[in-house]
């Protein structure tokens, strides 16, 4: 029996109206690649803020290679061998990469000698084969090569135990099965790894051990042999939510919205979305595959209207968009289902009702004049709980209370209810539990086969080969090809997204006779 | 005008902005951390009247120095202790401990107003380097404070951009999250730099009372820790830039009386006004690309409160 690294028993936590974490005991051993997984919300992020020091735990006992500790804050889980790699990075942007590496350890002396701070750090990195440039900043950095920093500065503390929170989240195909070889190595080399995933095809590739929670508690566990789909879907959800692997094709129709050779400026002020063109048709879902940052975002808001375009056109219904207000193209039938709902979608201290009168307040149905019909309002509000299916305790309490599933919801009630012809949903599903996805998406389906297009981004690949009728990937702001639902492959998207054209795709696909 | 009077003007240039400059230098620590602190106004005061007080009632000098800076360093814990422990809003905090620190030293001070002490600074001139012409006299013929001002500035520069505790404190200021996981205790670190920076402001307070007027009245400083709050944002949260900027205030500040010596009569208000409309200037005109980002080069998270468990 190899020696067990990490002990969490009976760890209890809970947020204010959450209960995180209930009773959770966690072992993990040296060596290992150690999968702990769960819907989103499940508390597995909480339970490895605790192991980081990050939280204190309510009550239970943290034991590290069989001691007994008492994290205070993360330097305590530092210096006992514990790196955790946050899903979202945990770097500044105005430092470089070396600055950040070195930041709080106890090698940097009170004088900083910052060529001989970068030379040491570029030893390490050459030596775990981690490619970095120790003088960019990490404003420069890739995405990929943000994570490559934050396991660096791991390894320049020398933990032993490294802990990643959706480490794949962010990655292309390829970038994750380099991240999982650079994990096993070090796994061989004795480093216990536990990531914190919900993808179940990775946990059944690396995983060598699984823990399962679900709404806080531990609700599984699996090695070896055990570690398969069957297994961990029970384990993960309380009924057997069935999923239907085939969702009929759409019936496309006429161009509603039609995009040529757009050019939007990104937030650093370069090219974000390069001379891209492409037609969305009705009745149809046309996915947006890419590596998160090449331009979907800016490529989103630019339809919308709320980045200017550069360069190109926006038609809409046959009608030049390009300059006109937001508000000109709601009146249109657009509608827009943004990244961050709380940010972008929703006001978050305001109640269902005026959220939902946020496209409409203008209107006739919101009342006469200046003056708001509360009573009509509030009966939309009934409607879309019903129809929607939105958990709501209190509908006058402010949104930012409810739940990701549940604002995701509230927006599409708000953005449906207009009947719109084109739809922009933005990572629709991201961050929602499994139910809330299938629900999600069949409304997005449905909403195809009423006759609306709709542009659906999504980093989850399957689920796009699942619901797209064609598939568009982005890589650098510039379209890498557009794919028929036919002939499209997750290794021909994930080699797109990396940058490789598709005849380059044919190419390798006739040498390799995939 | 002859060169002993650009001597005279020069010499009375620095006197007037070591004020500026001892409180701009607290406050670039305290926001370089992450922290805002708009009370420098009225820890100068209360540092002003708790120097100035303990000069009347124990007649050292070193004692008096000491209270002041405590005076201000404990007015900044009240402040650390709002904002990062209660993380309450830092403008609203700084704002009210302003005008607390102007009411209490109105209070502390009804005694000693008009009374006169001789535990006052007097000029310390340095051999050899006052003999430098025209700058001599105006930068090594002053009291011991000036001089402190003069070499915090390299000092500080060179804890902020050389050392590990400068990288601390920076990162602080970036990115507290960050800071906090690569296991620095950002609360120790914003607490430090919010308290130094009021021990400063303090000790500006006892420059105004015991080296600058030799006197207490009653709002002393009259508005000189707004100009140091915005003399930060001028030199763009660089010490050299702040030494730069504090002479070039303190020459407005006494232009005014000095030109009417001379007979040349513009309203003293019209030279009030000029060190808010320079810092209106530099925000308008002095933004520029820091990190390939339009910005005014101001800490990430200033007057971000930071928590930790914040979801």
């Amino acid at each position: 029996m190899p020696e067990a690294t990490v002990e969490l028993r009976g760890i209890t936590k809970g947020f204010p109206g959450v209960m995180a974490n209930e009773n959770v005991d966690f072992t993990a051993y040296r060596g290992e690649i150690h999968a702990l997984l769960g819907e989103n919300g499940a508390g597995k992020s909480t339970l490895m803020n605790i192991l980081a020091g990050l939280y204190r735990p309510d009550s239970g006992d943290i034991l590290i290679e069989g001691k007994k500790q008492d994290f205070h804050r993360p330097a305590d889980a530092i210096s006992a061998g514990i790196g955790m790699i946050h899903q979202h990075f945990k770097l500044v942007d105005n430092f470089t990469v070396a600055e950040n590496v070195a930041l709080g350890h106890e090698k940097t002396g009170f004088l900083v000698n910052k060529k001989k701070m970068a030379q040491d750090i570029a030893a390490v990195a050459t030596a775990n084969a981690l490619e970095l440039d120790m003088n960019a900043y990490v404003w420069q950095l890739s995405v990929g090569e943000q994570q490559r920093v934050e396991i660096l500065k791991m390894l320049y503390r020398n933990a032993r135990i490294l802990v990643l929170d959706e480490p794949t989240a962010v990655l292309t195909p390829q970038e994750s099965t380099r991240l999982f070889d650079t994990l096993r190595e070090m796994a061989r080399n004795g480093c216990t790894i536990i990531i914190i995933t919900h993808k179940l095809a990775e946990v059944c590739d690396v995983a060598d051990r699984v823990t399962v929670m679900r709404r806080g508690k531990l609700s599984g566990a699996a090695q070896g042999e055990e570690i398969n789909y069957q297994n961990l879907t029970s384990m993960m959800m309380n009924e057997n939510i069935k999923i239907d692997a085939n969702v009929p094709r759409g019936t496309p129709g006429e161009d509603v919205l039609c995009v040529k050779d757009l050019r939007v400026l990104g937030v650093k002020g370069t090219v974000a979305v390069d001379e891209i063109s492409f037609s969305l048709r009705a009745g149809e879902i046309l996915g947006v595959a890419g590596v998160a940052g090449n331009g979907q975002r800016e490529l989103t808001e630019a339809i919308c209207g709320l980045r200017p375009a550069e360069q190109g056109t926006l038609t809409f219904n046959g009608r030049d968009m390009t300059r006109e207000s937001v508000r000109r193209r709601i009146d249109e039938g657009l509608a827009f289902v943004p990244e961050d709902r709380l940010g972008t979608g929703l006001v978050g201290n305001m109640n269902m009702a005026d959220n939902l009168l946020l496209r409409t307040y203008w209107s006739k149905e919101a009342g006469k004049g200046m003056n708001i019909d509360y009573s009509k309002v509030n009966a939309k509000v009934d409607e879309a709980i019903a129809e929607y299916d939105i958990a709501v305790g209190n509908k006058k309490a402010p949104v930012r209370l409810m739940s990701g599933g549940n604002l995701q919801k509230v927006v599409l009630a708000r953005e449906l209810s207009l009947e719109p012809k084109a739809i922009v949903a933005a990572y629709p599903v991201r961050g929602l539990d499994i139910g809330a996805m299938e629900m999600i998406y069949n409304l997005l389906v449905s909403e195809r086969d009423r006759g609306a297009g709709v542009l659906m981004l999504s980093e989850d690949l399957d689920a796009l080969l699942k619901y797209s009728d064609r598939i568009m990937v982005l890589y650098r702001g510039r379209v890498m090809g557009i794919m028929d639902k036919a002939e499209a492959r997750i290794g021909r998207i994930g080699m797109m997204m990396m940058g490789t054209t598709p005849e380059e795709v044919a190419k390798i696909e006739a040498v390799s006779h995939v | 005008m002859d060169l002993s009077m650009i001597t005279g003007l020069m010499t009375a240039m620095v006197a007037a902005g070591t004020p500026y400059l001892l409180a701009s230098l607290g406050e670039i620590v305290t926001e370089k951390g992450g922290i805002l602190n708009l009370g420098v106004e009225g820890m100068m005061l209360v540092g002003a009247v708790a120097g100035y007080i303990t000069a009347v009632k124990s007649n050292s000098l070193l004692l008096a120095i000491l209270v002041g800076v405590l005076a201000g360093g404990l007015m900044a814990a009240i402040h650390a202790f709002l904002c990062i422990t209660l993380k309450a809003n830092q403008v609203v905090s700084g704002l009210a401990l302003t005008i607390f620190g102007t009411g209490l030293s109105a209070f502390l001070g009804k005694d000693v107003v008009g009374v006169v002490t001789d535990t006052l600074f007097h000029n310390a001139p340095i051999p050899g380097l006052r003999s430098i012409p025209v700058v001599g006299e105006a930068l090594f013929n002053q009291t011991p404070l000036v001089y402190v001002a003069i070499l915090m500035v390299p000092v500080l520069w060179f804890v902020l951009s050389k050392t590990s505790l400068g990288m601390k404190i920076r990162s602080a200021g970036e990115n507290p999250a960050a800071t906090d996981a690569a296991g620095v205790n950002v609360f120790a670190v914003q607490y430090g730099c919010t308290i130094f920076g009021g021990m400063m402001a303090g000790l500006a307070g006892v420059f105004l009372t015991l080296a600058y007027n030799n006197t207490w009245m009653e709002n002393i400083s009259a508005g000189q820790g707004w100009i140091a709050v915005a003399l930060v944002i001028f030199a763009r949260w660089n010490p050299w830039k702040a030494l730069l900027g504090s002479y070039l205030f303190g020459l407005v500040a006494i232009l005014g009386l000095r030109l009417q010596a001379v007979g040349i009569s513009i309203p003293t208000q019209l030279f009030n006004m000029l060190p808010y409309l320079l810092t209106l200037a530099v925000m308008i005109f002095g933004t520029g690309k820091v990190g390939g980002k339009r910005s005014d080069g101001a800490p990430a998270s200033l007057s971000v409160p930071y928590d930790r468990e914040a979801r």
